[in-house]
């Protein structure tokens, strides 16, 4: 007993002593800070920012002498994060990657600090060149520029042109959503294990809440009107809800309530799907190396009802941290990432359907960029320049925004009307008592905007 | 040991080979249930460490690939070649705050457990139950005067506040396993020690350090868990310098894109630890989980 | 056997030493003070910060409307049907996972108290669930199991399908469908080997004596745990229970991770989280925090009359 009691005992010390001489011979090491010369950088795992974090060291540091530390985290983590870092300016990140969303009523809260200098000096950026609805979305209520964007989107429609010739269907050129719903019934069922459409179900302001809220503008809906009145239950909204609901759930894919963009793109990629309506972005996956569908895939503009477009507009931009000790060497590596020969180095080194693009006029009149592209590139820029945040639906708004509502209180109430949304998919409540508990929250939310 | 018995002790000694047929085939049938129960409980691991060594686009198929050609790549994503962001400064931070905090949990515990024992304080029982109390509160609720408190004192993305909040969190259990731990040592021998003159210091190390090693042992392992896992403080408390395991480990997962493979790989790396301490030290971990039921 | 009967053991020598003068117990106390005033510090002084927090109107989005709010957040907190609902997903999601990773926990035990070719591997499989890091569990069962399209469940369906030539397999949504029972899968799956650990533990200090001279009488192997196993090991069930629920009250990972808190699984760790991260509103939350540990106070001390009853049962029974 005695002996076999000490062979446990080492047993457990064995590994306890390696890691603690891990975390000795580590707290020598980690505990030199490169003189400075470093800059801390919060940003979403995109594949676009994983290219580029791969890119830094190499080119970046190398050229500039600045270290970069990254912190990545999914989508949601990041917010919860950035606002957190932000609202107390805690200083502990340089730069950030924020959103067309946050980036108004975060400069408004003086979080942020502005580039306009940084960016009147240094010619070479060409801020000229930005298209202008992202400068416009970046801009703060001040007049200042406060972010600059790395890629930017808009939202289309995906189709596998091969399964329309094999069924003999056709895209319309500016497709309706009924259109698009008697498609999706057509397409039913197309190839084995296929269903008409993919579209987002997953809980999140950011998720399903994207596409719906754009349908919701062109049904006519709309989540406040001009006074701050939440629409919620209003025609329009209640229109659009019950019909995307329906389309996802007769034609939509499997597990619908938990599908994002990753769940849509893979259902895409893998022929369970034969439309997608989602962003641009998603195009250069689908169209890249090593994409099974490369070649196959249409596009087509967002479906529209009453509204001449129905795209949204996103863009993940780099924001400076107002608390940071660093804005020069922040405003070096924003001006890199979001450079024109950024783009260059990534076609060059990972491939031109991997361009973060979407952002600036010269890329799409770069030969290289539109021989990979050639597919979405015409489509992608006419969607983001048909963008308007400030009147994307049929009445006026009290805030801009096309598929969010611009203000703090939407990423609470948005996010929890989405997981009533998302229970609706699932087939766990009824659309009118989501929108209805939804109507509450965005009505609470609202108060104190009201009458002012 | 001594409850509740039932059936009187006295005809003891009697027929010791009770091996009858039938006993031997209720524990083949025991037999084939448990392996039927450890393989289900065990597929769940098993999927992760073979989607680990599978390629991505392999690991997102339905049906699943089983027999797809092994891969390191996931393993190259984990340990940086897609992102060129090294897991080692998290691991370290997490070897860190995992082994420090365990070291401070049982350097206050052994002490608190011995004015708990042996030489018990008045009221003990109440200091007992108001560690395990602390245990019942929610930690998250103290999570955002923790937060300002580091804010403004400087101590945002320092491992040292893991450390010290680790050891807060795993201070109430150790106390309550040590003090078990403590109490077998028969009061006797400690009275003997004392009548020959032993001072307090060598009554520890010569006598209940060697009978509370494998208690002590148990202790640290399951500090050591619970440390190394812990997500929630480390999320929030935590940015590029004191990031940990667990939160690198998140890391892996988009939004946009397929990262099944590498998510497996890195959760197989970031749970290896544990796996192998737990692995090798099983007996100590039923021993420590019981608060010392077992010798 | 004295073990989680910690309390009572020693209870006659005890009372003798400790008639001892005022000095005596200072110095008893010495050893304990460290990790007393330790403990205090840490885990009671931030809660002395989140009362006057639960006081103030401070919303971390809004920075320029900051004060006194009086009690303001507490209506918000009792009117709201949020927690309320967060409040009986907590109890239902704790209850059943501690429930049947108990119920489990213990048949599997009393499988691995018998000896079988292979013991020592089944065992070690059984625990690997416990040693597998929380996030990393979390993360596996969404994407990798309960994933509609890619995850082993229906891959697994259509494999299954597949094998006898039939088309279109189902493909249920699982989490969509079942978002509470899919997180309590989870984390039963990984509580089951800590509830089988302590009560193993349980099983084996059984005394053999007894168990034999109960066979020798010729008790049938129902009665024998009826009379002898049941009642040995109620104190391990209620450890067990004890612990898992401490933990499982508290569980924040699993739903962070496979729901985001979305259908209805929000539970109170998450719900206050949410608050505090996604809300900025840092009165609510702190309100929120602060009736959260009211009502576990209240249900704490009841959770330990019961415990430490059975520590005096206990000592009746010797």
């Amino acid at each position: 007993m005695n002996s076999r009691r000490r062979r446990t005992v080492a047993g457990l010390a064995l590994p306890l002593l390696a890691v603690g001489l891990v975390a000795c011979s580590g707290a020598g090491g980690g505990g030199s800070k490169s003189g400075g010369k470093s800059i801390n950088v919060l940003m979403v795992n995109n594949p676009q920012m994983v290219d580029l974090q791969k890119l830094t060291a190499d080119n970046f540091t190398k050229q500039s002498g600045i270290k970069v530390n990254f912190t990545v985290l999914p989508e949601n983590d990041l917010r919860d994060k950035a606002s957190q870092e932000f609202s107390s300016q805690a200083g502990q990140y340089d730069v950030a990657t924020l959103s067309n969303f946050e980036i108004p009523f975060y400069s408004k809260n003086g979080w942020l600090a502005p580039l306009d200098s940084q960016v009147s000096a240094d010619a070479s950026f060409d801020q000229a060149d930005i298209l202008k609805p992202m400068t416009e979305s970046l801009t703060g209520a001040d007049g200042k520029l406060y972010g600059e964007p790395f890629y930017g989107e808009s939202s289309f429609l995906m189709y596998r042109k091969d399964v329309f010739a094999a069924k003999g269907l056709t895209m319309p050129a500016k497709p309706t959503w009924q259109q698009v719903a008697d498609l999706a019934a057509k397409l039913d069922g197309a190839q084995p294990g296929m269903k008409g459409i993919c579209l987002r179900g997953q809980p999140g302001w950011g998720e399903v809440l994207a596409p719906l809220t754009t349908v919701v503008n062109t049904f006519g809906g709309t989540w406040f009107d001009k006074d701050w009145t939440a629409q919620v239950t209003g025609q329009g909204f209640t229109d659009a809800t019950n019909f995307y609901v329906n389309l996802v759930k007769a034609h939509g894919e499997a597990g619908a309530s938990q599908a994002g963009f990753t769940e849509c793109l893979n259902n895409l990629e893998q022929s369970k799907v034969a439309m997608w309506y989602d962003a641009t972005s998603a195009a250069g996956s689908l169209d890249g190396a090593g994409s099974p569908v490369a070649g196959k895939i249409g596009y087509a503009p967002a479906p529209v009802v009453k509204t001449a477009n129905s795209g949204w507009l996103y863009t993940w931009a780099w924001g400076v941290e107002k608390a940071s000790k660093n804005v020069d060497g922040a405003w070096k590596f924003v001006s890199w990432a979001s450079s024109k020969q950024y783009e260059e180095l990534v076609g060059a080194k990972l491939g031109w359907s991997r361009v973060p693009a979407g952002k600036r006029t010269s890329t799409y009149s770069n030969a290289d960029y539109l021989k990979s592209a050639a597919a979405f590139a015409k489509p992608t820029l006419s969607a983001i320049q048909n963008a308007n945040p400030t009147d994307p639906g049929v009445q006026p708004r009290p805030t801009p925004g096309i598929q969010f509502v611009d203000i703090p209180e939407f990423t609470d109430f948005g996010t929890q009307a989405s997981q009533f949304i998302s229970s609706a998919i699932a087939g766990k409540l009824s659309v009118s008592s989501a929108l209805s508990k939804s109507q509450d929250l965005a009505q609470a939310a609202a108060k104190k905007y009201k009458g002012k | 040991m001594t409850a509740s018995a039932t059936v009187a002790p006295s005809r003891t000694t009697t027929t010791r080979k009770r091996k009858s047929s039938g006993v031997r085939a209720s524990s083949l049938s025991a037999g084939l249930a448990s392996w039927l129960i450890g393989i289900i409980f065990f597929i769940p691991v098993a999927w992760m460490v073979l989607t680990s060594f599978h390629s991505e686009s392999d690991a997102g198929t339905n049906p699943p690939k089983f027999g797809a050609p092994l891969t390191l790549d996931g393993y190259r994503e984990f340990f940086g070649s897609g992102t060129g962001q090294s897991p080692w400064p998290a691991l370290i931070n997490s070897a860190t705050a995992s082994v420090v905090s365990t070291l401070l949990v049982l350097g206050l515990s052994i002490p608190a457990a011995y004015a708990l024992s042996i030489k018990p304080v008045r009221k003990w029982t109440d200091v007992m139950f108001f560690f395990l109390s602390t245990k019942l509160l929610p930690p998250v609720a103290g999570l955002l005067p923790l937060y300002l408190f580091a804010q403004n004192a400087g101590l945002l993305d320092n491992i040292w506040l893991l450390v010290v909040l680790y050891t807060s969190m795993n201070l109430p259990i150790a106390v309550w396993m040590m003090r078990s731990f403590l109490v077998e040592i028969p009061p006797a021998i400690l009275e003997a020690a004392a009548i020959d003159g032993a001072g307090l210091i060598n009554i520890m190390r010569k006598i209940i350090a060697p009978i509370a090693l494998p208690g002590i042992a148990a202790t640290a392992l399951i500090c050591f868990i619970f440390s190394w896992n812990e997500m929630l403080f480390a999320r929030v408390l935590t940015g590029v310098l004191a990031e940990t395991g667990p939160v690198f480990l998140t890391s892996f997962v988009t939004s946009q894109g397929l990262f099944l493979a590498k998510v497996c790989a890195a959760a197989t790396a970031v749970s290896l630890p544990v796996l192998i301490a737990g692995f090798a030290a099983q007996d100590k971990l039923v021993q420590g989980l019981s608060l010392g039921a077992v010798k | 056997m004295t073990t989680t009967a910690a309390t009572s053991v020693n209870a006659p020598t005890s009372e003798v030493r400790i008639r001892h003068s005022q000095k005596g117990q200072w110095k008893r106390r010495a050893p304990l003070l460290p990790a007393l005033i330790f403990l205090i510090i840490v885990t009671q002084l931030p809660f002395v910060a989140t009362l006057v927090i639960s006081f103030m109107r401070w919303n971390a989005l809004d920075p320029n409307n900051k004060g006194f709010a009086g009690i303001d957040n507490y209506r918000t907190v009792f009117t709201d049907p949020t927690l309320r609902s967060s409040v009986i997903t907590t109890v239902v999601l704790t209850v059943t996972v501690v429930l049947v990773s108990l119920a489990i926990g213990f048949a599997v035990a009393l499988l691995l108290n018998q000896s079988f070719i292979g013991r020592g591997i089944v065992r070690t499989m059984m625990i690997a669930p416990f040693l597998i890091v929380p996030v990393a569990a979390a993360l596996l069962f969404k994407h990798g199991i309960y994933n509609p399209t890619y995850g082993l469940l229906n891959g697994s369906i259509t494999s299954l399908w597949d094998l006898f030539g039939a088309k279109n397999p189902p493909q249920p949504d699982w989490i969509g469908s079942h978002p509470k029972i899919m997180v309590e899968v989870e984390l039963i799956w990984q509580w089951t080997p800590f509830m089988m650990l302590i009560l193993l533990a349980g099983l084996q200090s059984r005394d053999g004596e007894i168990m034999e001279a109960a066979l020798v009488d010729g008790a049938n192997p129902w009665q024998m745990f009826r009379n002898i196993t049941l009642p040995h090991m109620r104190q391990y069930l209620e450890l067990g229970g004890l612990l898992g629920s401490i933990f499982i009250v508290q569980n924040f990972d699993s739903v962070f991770t496979i729901t985001s808190g979305g259908l209805g699984t929000a539970n109170l760790p998450y719900t206050i989280y949410q608050t505090f991260f996604s809300a900025h509103d840092y009165g609510l939350a702190s309100a929120q925090g602060v009736v959260v540990v009211a009502g576990s106070i209240v249900i704490a001390t009841f959770a330990l009359r019961v415990v430490s009853s059975l520590f005096v049962e206990e000592e009746a029974g010797r």
